[in-house]
């Protein structure tokens, strides 16, 4: 049994004998579950109030890169107009096509929103998460991830509209897709690490893991950013081409929470990044590790964001084929290397020092600019130089006129 | 075991994100692949046509402020020429360069529309667009400046301008002209080398320069195909034949092509206005005309060489104080002809991308 | 290639973020969040001088609560706005208007009243409705005004809650501001007369007019040779 060092955090196991301290034997049996709701309450409450800051933050920052003003009405800079979102939400009808499929349909918003809070419970805030050390940290986050996958095919099938089922269908299409890369690049990680407990994986972080194996972190955010569906991978909504794509049909509290799904992942997102590839809560001393967390997920957030902002939208087959062409070798040649680096350079106790850790970086960086450049041969449309301009020989507009 | 699978029907359209007002596509899908496109239009019919033959000369220029409403300059110039060459009035000189500049800043703020529509087609979030408009919003400004109104602007007349410029207005223009050529260079280091832009729109949607005759497209479309061809270089109108500028055409054909076809086109339309600032003489800006002006029974065609293509007006006189008939060459609605034939085979997101550099107006091709 | 055209995208955005004059194609209508020190300028104080004499206020405008009337915006006095100047005393009733109105919205009914000696017959204007439910502004109207009566005004906030109110009749267009746009009006902008003037300055009917007004002794020899 791991030893809880500081009060740093809540976590579920220390709660739980918490209660079975205060409470009298004969309800012991009880102290779990009021653990496990206080443990729900506190990470649902705090999920749903930071999205509800992240979309303010979204919207206000997006504004600003288009020249815009953002929401600035209510509350001082427009804070509170979340509040007034969730209330127009509220009122609005709530409609269900009549051909729709009702279970699926109704059900598609609890199950998208589930996994993303239900990561939440490992990402790792102090120095533990709020389930403890859980051994299986980065499996638990990949596996539950990967249930949206169905929410946003119930959601499109359920609503019986073809631009839904249009969406839908991209929308598993392309996160089965990249599922693959995205496991594939968290692989370098682990292997550096050696445990797929997320706070090992911090605790591992003498160098940010940004630094030693950007290639792995390009795979994962390029995978993640899919799996959220943002720009440039945004073909389940596609606004532009589908309407709104698989919540077409949704509307009032059943929209509102897909709405909070989908501003939920691109913060947890953040937070994953920030444990796997950013050192976590770690930072410089006076400040506390949790502060330096948000932050850190914070400037994810925006980094995401400013990718939303800057670029358009890839195409279908592009989309796909970038994931089996592109970042599935690009995963590949990133485990062979980390692999073959970790073997030579760890010492006797397996463990690797920090100076070690910065040549890798030297190596890595040099050899990721070289993968993203044969990839970017490979991939490239093969012809980039245009012809020049040849006026066409069918007509002649100095001619004169018979 | 093979899957059957069959076509699936999709109405894109009237009410869409990218139909680009009330344009409707019924587009036969398998699975992202376009098979079929029957397009369908007429939402947006207000019988301008036929409202013009119970109006007079000069009432008609406020129809056709709402033909193309992204530049109701050009269609305001085509008309007054038109009525010009069928009255036999000759507008002033200093009338005839406002025209132009008119024109051309039109025209600019037709183009940067159409690109920022085009990135929005895209999926680039509107950034490019707000980007475009800002810089539109500047040239409506101007407008504002000359006419009081900032879309619907009404301000040709049938032998020369309704006013004289305001003092300011040359200051400002002057500015503006100036600081456009960087907004082109901010938006095209934004746009031009963008790999994901370039891999969407290049080699898509091509269209050769024979069918693009045959199919009598014009405009920026027709000149992305290599074909130069410009109304304002094949029958000079105004003072078009005294101004330095060339024609530029693209390559290829596709959708990049006519991206860059237009950003160049408003690089020209710059030279073009920087060259009437210097020209523009002092002198009367309006013929006397008279206000119901009774044309001499024959008929009249003029064109221009609008931001969508050549637009023209054919009227008809039977010598009463309006017209017996009047005909628009709208070129958005012509350059739909050859919309199938671009669509056919390429996907969705392909789809919306062709028919978003196409640049169509629902209000010109509806009339 | 190579992602350097991404990468170049996300400078320009960047840039258009940071650099303050990039920002705000869009300004708030018709009033606008202000900041301390924007409001300290307004005042035409130092900020931290307004900062130790009304901390509350500051405190408030540093959370963005404080919105102030927008003057920004830069409307040019010929803009042609959603309503009508007219002035009764120069309207003879010749309907002109309404003939040159391309959508037919101006209704007049005159009936003949009164005979001012100098200036001869005048038509009492009865009725005057303008749809402008229906009314595009395109301004023929006044172009048409031979006496320049009617003018484009510059107000635009003209929206009600049923059809019936859109009709402007006589005596609203005779109480309405006389604040008519210098659109088509070159006499209004020799005269520097701008209507989006905060202060309120009406331009009276002599203002409007587009020549000199013939003096008395000119107007005794015109009517003397009748």
């Amino acid at each position: 049994m791991h030893e809880i060092q500081t009060a740093g955090i809540l976590d579920f196991g220390s709660l739980e004998r918490f209660f079975q301290r205060v409470l009298p034997d004969s309800l012991d049996r009880f102290a779990f579950f009021i653990a496990a709701f206080t443990l729900a309450f506190i990470v649902i409450n705090v999920m749903v109030q930071t999205t509800a800051v992240y979309t303010w933050f979204e919207r206000r920052v997006l504004g600003r890169f288009q020249g815009r003003l953002g929401p600035n009405r209510w509350g001082p800079f427009g804070m509170l107009q979340p509040i007034a979102d969730l209330i127009k939400l509220m009122t609005k009808e709530d409609m269900v096509p009549k051909i729709a499929d009702r279970w699926s349909f109704n059900l598609a918003p609890i199950i998208l929103v589930f996994p993303t809070l239900l990561v939440v419970a490992v990402i790792p805030f102090g120095p533990d998460s709020f389930l403890g050390r859980l051994n299986i940290g980065i499996l638990f986050v990949l596996g539950v991830t990967s249930v949206n996958t169905i929410a946003i095919f119930m959601a499109g099938w359920g609503s019986a509209n073809k631009y839904a089922m249009l969406g839908a269908m991209r929308g598993v299409a392309m996160l089965v897709s990249y599922e693959v890369p995205m496991a594939l690049g968290v692989v370098g990680v682990l292997i550096l690490s050696g445990s797929l407990a997320m706070s090992d994986i911090v605790i591992q972080q003498n160098v940010p893991f940004l630094i030693v194996q950007p290639l792995g972190f390009l795979i994962f955010i390029a995978a993640a950013s899919a799996e959220m569906s943002r720009t440039p991978f945004d073909q389940i909504e596609a606004e532009s081409e589908l309407g709104s794509g698989y919540n077409t049909e949704y509307s009032s509290m059943k929209f509102g929470m897909l709405f909070l799904g989908e501003f939920m992942a691109p913060l947890v997102t953040g937070m994953i990044v920030t444990t796997l590839f950013l050192s976590g809560t770690r930072g410089f001393d006076p400040i506390p590790g949790q502060v330096w967390f948000v932050g850190k997920t914070f400037a994810v957030v925006f980094a995401l964001l400013w990718v939303r902002a800057t670029w358009p939208r890839l195409r279908v087959d592009q989309i796909m084929a970038f994931a089996w062409k592109g970042l599935f070798g690009m995963a590949l040649v990133n485990i062979f290397l980390i692999a073959v680096e970790v073997a030579v350079f760890q010492d006797d106790a397996g463990k690797i020092s920090t100076n070690s850790l910065w040549i890798m970086s030297a190596i890595n960086w040099a050899i990721a600019i070289g993968v993203i450049v044969a990839v970017a041969n490979i991939l490239g449309q093969p012809n980039l130089e245009r012809p020049t301009p040849v006026p066409s020989p069918l007509a002649n507009m100095y001619a004169e006129a018979d | 075991m093979a899957v059957k699978t069959e076509p699936v029907t999709i109405n894109l359209g009237p009410q869409h994100p990218s139909t680009h007002g009330v344009f409707r596509l019924r587009v036969k899908f398998d699975g992202e692949v376009v098979l079929d496109v029957e397009p369908v239009f007429g939402y947006l019919h207000r019988g301008t046509e036929k409202l013009a033959e119970s109006r007079t000369y000069v009432q008609i220029v406020t129809l056709t402020d709402r033909l193309d409403y992204t530049a109701s300059m050009s269609n305001n110039l085509s008309y007054v020429l038109a009525v010009e060459k069928l009255a036999g009035i000759e507008a002033p000189e200093r009338a005839q360069y406002i025209r132009v500049i008119c024109a051309e800043l039109a025209r600019i703020s037709s183009h940067l529309m159409a690109t920022g529509f085009l990135l929005n087609d895209l999926g680039a979030f509107a950034t490019p667009l707000m980007y475009c408009f800002r810089e539109r919003e500047r040239i409506l400004d101007l407008f504002e400046m000359l006419c009081g109104a900032r879309i619907t602007v009404s301000y040709m007349r049938p032998g020369g301008v309704l006013q004289d410029p305001p003092d300011d207005f040359w200051p400002a223009l002057t500015r503006i002209n100036d600081d456009l050529p960087q907004y082109f260079d901010e938006l095209e280091s934004l746009i031009t080398g963008n790999e994901i832009v370039l891999a969407r729109t290049r080699d898509v949607g091509t269209i050769s320069a024979e069918h693009a005759i045959n199919a009598s497209i014009s405009g920026p479309i027709l000149r992305a195909t290599g074909v130069q061809w410009d109304v304002r270089r094949a029958d000079p109108y105004e003072i078009y034949d005294r101004l330095d500028f060339d024609i530029p055409i693209g390559a290829v054909g596709d959708t990049f092509d006519r991206y860059l076809v237009r950003i160049q086109e408003m690089r020209e339309s710059v030279k073009i206005i920087r060259q009437c600032i210097e020209q523009t003489p002092d002198g009367p800006y309006r013929a006397d005309a008279p206000w119901f002006i009774r044309a001499p029974e024959g008929d009249a065609y003029a064109a221009v060489e609008g931001p969508k293509g050549e637009l023209g007006f054919y009227m008809v006189s039977d010598g009463d104080i309006s017209p017996y008939r009047c005909k628009i060459r709208a070129p958005s609605f012509i350059n739909l002809t050859a919309l199938t034939d671009m669509l056919v085979g390429w996907k969705m997101g392909d789809l919306i991308t062709i028919f978003g550099s196409l640049d169509v107006v629902l209000g010109e091709v509806d009339r | 290639m190579y992602g350097v055209g991404l990468i170049k995208g996300l400078g320009v955005t960047i840039k258009n973020l940071i650099l303050p004059g990039r920002q705000f194609t869009i300004h708030q209508y018709p009033d606008r969040k202000i900041g301390p020190i924007g409001l300290a300028r307004m005042e035409g104080k130092n900020p931290l001088a307004f900062a130790l004499s009304r901390p509350g206020e500051t405190l408030k405008a540093m959370m963005g609560l404080v919105s102030v009337p927008d003057k920004r915006q830069d409307q040019h006095p010929r803009f042609r706005g959603e309503e009508f100047s007219w002035y009764d005393n120069r309207c003879t009733g010749c309907a002109s208007c309404a003939k040159y109105c391309p959508l037919g919205i101006i209704k007049i009914v005159t009936s003949p009243s009164e005979t001012a000696m100098q200036e001869g017959d005048k038509y009492a204007i009865d009725v005057f409705d303008i749809d402008i439910g229906r009314c595009m502004f395109c301004g023929l109207c006044v172009e048409a005004c031979p006496y320049d009566a009617l003018h484009m005004g510059s107000g635009f906030e003209e929206g009600t809650y049923t059809r019936a109110e859109l009709v402007i009749n006589v005596d609203m267009l005779k109480a309405a501001p006389k604040k008519p746009s210098q659109w088509f009006r070159p006499q209004l902008t020799s005269q520097n007369y701008n209507p989006l003037d905060s202060d309120g300055k009406e331009a009276s009917s002599q203002d409007v007019h587009r020549h000199e007004k013939p003096s008395q002794s000119d107007q005794e020899k015109t009517w003397g040779q009748r």
